[in-house]
């Protein structure tokens, strides 16, 4: 069974100028030593997902109208406030995408680390020292003992996600959402943080959601995707699959605008960047919302006025589009025919 | 943080010296002289005589590095108006109840200001909220002299049998309630204010999100994550308003017939007792270095990024 099941989940927010479905109709589930991956470009509702299974939406304007959070068998979402503290921190945890602002500047490293330890764990000051030196350890910084009375102002943008990650372990949750970890980060420090999720998702048998924009961080380390686009799903497979097969010509276009530098022609070619914007989420039209921007959409076709359901293209394989990549090479066979 | 003091102290040094050099020369820029006013016919002889005891005869250079040396042997002078009495007597004598009225105005203004701040920017846009701002707008608006006459009104004619609240005086804890309170309405507010804007703005930190993703209790993340961050604009504005309230409280004092040092302070610009005006100058000066320099240490305790810097 899985760790982590989202059905069906909706939340909007409830502003002046109307309804925003930030989030419409998203199910995915993660089994513990699992990683989704959640990839989509920004606005597309991947993080208010996030928020949304942790319960940190801000309420108003945000309010989840529908669907289901199951937790190990827990419903989240009708939770007290109460509760959710008590899961929070301790069974799911999540780290944020920018390091410098997400720890407390007037705090030290310690303070943050063992104010967690405390709250969730029955454990002495004593020990909760100990253990966040181990913690800090663990993450890979350097000198912990010395660190630990440091505020974080004195750390590099990569020690304070390892600080931040260090707090997110610090309880043994059993699922991690780690949201953009690494968007904030140097290149060279992104693969690093990366690396450091993998291993302690590997040694602390976590489930871990992996929230970017970035289709290379997706290959590096997920084992399945969803594919997000304005606040729905649009794609979901194993990696390998999407990668080999995509089918959605966003998904395509994702992967077409990341830079190939592997094949010798690959290397002159023009990145090439989607056109046009996602459409606005308040009242959006009963049609495929990403048919603007679809170069496989015309006007013969129900793209303008028909919404493509998520189907099972190939076993485990979901898309939600009436050009599939499949499907149009099939037609393409039919009119050489 | 101990040379980080020292050093603020010395340079407070040159500053007061500035502060002397102004006051000195302005005030000899005004018309008039404390001995020849046209109330007070006295024969040119003596007129001469005393500007010759006082020394108003020397060149201005003179007077000045006479009254620097003053002020360093902690000497303000005689004054020159009130016979027979110096400037630190009357220091002496009333600085205390101005010290004391402005003390417990601040006290009222913090203790109150604050947590209505933060009471709001919990509760925002609630019915609280919208009460205690507009509340704190009033208090803010309204004039110091007419709140104390509402104050004197109210709460010692119309029910001063039920509050037992004297009109006027500085004596029992009961006669110092209504001035305190008169002074400090308007500091109040404008905390109240602050803390609330403050406040929000600290709760939409990424910190207290992640303080919140901890599964921290809210009452913690309020007073541990947010309360902190908050207070170090308000200690910011906290300094001068110290340092206005001791000193500036002429009219409550007035109003309240306290007998404390502003209404010396009035009485001897009007008429030309230099020594006194200089005097209460330098040493209200003074307090407000010593205000701000109590905030800079403040602020190093709050914030650590500032600690840094000065060490």
């Amino acid at each position: 069974m899985a760790a982590l099941e989202v059905r069906d989940l909706q939340t909007h927010f409830f502003t002046r100028e109307g309804v925003v479905r930030a989030v419409d109709g998203v199910s995915f589930s993660v089994d513990r030593g699992q990683t989704l991956g959640i990839v989509g470009e920004s606005g597309c509702g991947k993080s208010v997902t996030a928020l949304s299974i942790m319960g940190l939406i801000p309420k108003p304007p945000a309010k989840i109208v529908g669907g289901e959070v199951q937790w190990e068998g827990r419903e989240l979402t009708t939770l007290s406030e109460r509760q959710l503290e008590d899961v929070r921190g301790h069974e799911i945890a999540m780290i944020f995408q920018d390091p410098m602002t997400s720890l407390n500047p007037t705090l030290t490293i310690g303070t943050q680390i063992k104010e967690t330890l405390r709250r969730h764990l029955d454990i002495s000051k004593d020990a909760a020292r100990k253990r966040a030196i181990e913690l800090l350890d663990e993450v890979g910084i350097p000198k912990p003992e010395s660190r630990l009375d440091d505020y974080p102002h004195r750390l590099s943008g990569g020690m304070r996600q390892r600080a931040m990650i260090a707090i997110a372990i610090s309880c043994n949750p059993e699922l991690l959402i780690a949201d953009e970890p690494t968007t904030a980060l140097d290149v060279t420090v992104q693969a690093q943080v990366l690396d450091l999720l993998e291993e302690l998702q590997a040694s602390h048998e976590m489930a871990m959601i992996l929230i970017t924009h970035d289709m290379g961080v997706i290959a590096e380390s997920a084992d399945d995707v969803v594919v997000m686009y304005a606040g729905q799903i649009v794609e979901q497979a194993p990696v390998q699959e999407l990668f080999d097969h995509p089918e959605h010509p966003y998904t395509e276009a994702l992967l077409g605008a990341l830079p190939q530098i592997d094949d010798a022609s690959g290397r002159n070619q023009r990145l090439t960047a989607i056109r046009g914007r996602p459409p606005d989420l308040i009242d959006p039209p009963k049609a495929c919302r990403f048919a603007a921007r679809c170069p496989h959409a015309s006007s013969g076709d129900s793209c303008a006025t028909h919404m493509p359901e998520l189907r099972e293209i190939r076993p485990g394989h979901f898309v939600r589009s009436q050009h599939p990549a499949s499907e149009r090479a099939g037609k393409r066979v039919e009119v050489t025919a | 943080m101990t040379a980080f003091i020292v050093r603020r102290l010395f340079w407070t040094l040159p500053v007061i010296l500035i502060v002397i050099f102004f006051t000195f020369v302005l005030m000899r820029q005004i018309e008039g002289n404390p001995f020849r006013t046209s109330e007070r016919n006295v024969p040119e002889s003596i007129q001469q005589n005393l500007e010759e005891k006082f020394g108003l005869n020397d060149p201005w250079y003179v007077q000045y590095a006479k009254y620097v040396k003053g002020v360093f042997t902690l000497d303000l002078g005689p004054s020159l108006v009130l016979r027979g009495r110096d400037v630190n007597d009357i220091v002496r004598e009333h600085f205390p109840e101005s010290l004391e009225l402005g003390g417990l105005a601040m006290l009222f203004a913090l203790v109150v200001g604050i947590p209505l701040g933060m009471l709001s920017a919990l509760r925002a846009n609630s019915f609280l909220d919208y009460t205690a701002m507009f509340f704190s707008n009033v208090g803010f608006a309204i004039p110091s002299f007419l709140v104390a006459t509402l104050l004197i009104y109210f709460f010692a004619l119309q029910w001063g049998d039920v509050f037992g609240f004297p009109t006027s005086g500085w004596t029992t804890w009961q006669s110092k309630v209504l001035p305190s309170l008169a002074l400090g309405l308007g500091p109040m507010a404008y905390f109240a204010r602050l803390t609330r804007g403050t406040m929000l703005e600290t709760l939409q930190q990424d910190y207290i999100r992640t303080a919140k993703a901890k599964g921290l209790r809210w009452r913690r993340i309020v007073a541990v994550h947010a309360l902190r961050n908050s207070l170090i604009p308000v200690v910011t504005a906290a300094g001068p308003i110290l340092g206005f309230l001791i000193t500036g409280s002429f009219i409550i004092e007035q109003i309240f017939a306290i007998p404390g040092i502003g209404r010396y302070y009035v009485t001897a610009v009007t008429g030309r007792d230099y020594s006194v005006v200089m005097g209460l100058t330098v040493l209200l000066s003074i307090i407000v270095i010593l205000a701000n320099l109590v905030v800079d240490i403040l602020y190093g305790i709050l914030d650590p990024r500032t600690r840094e810097a000065r060490t």
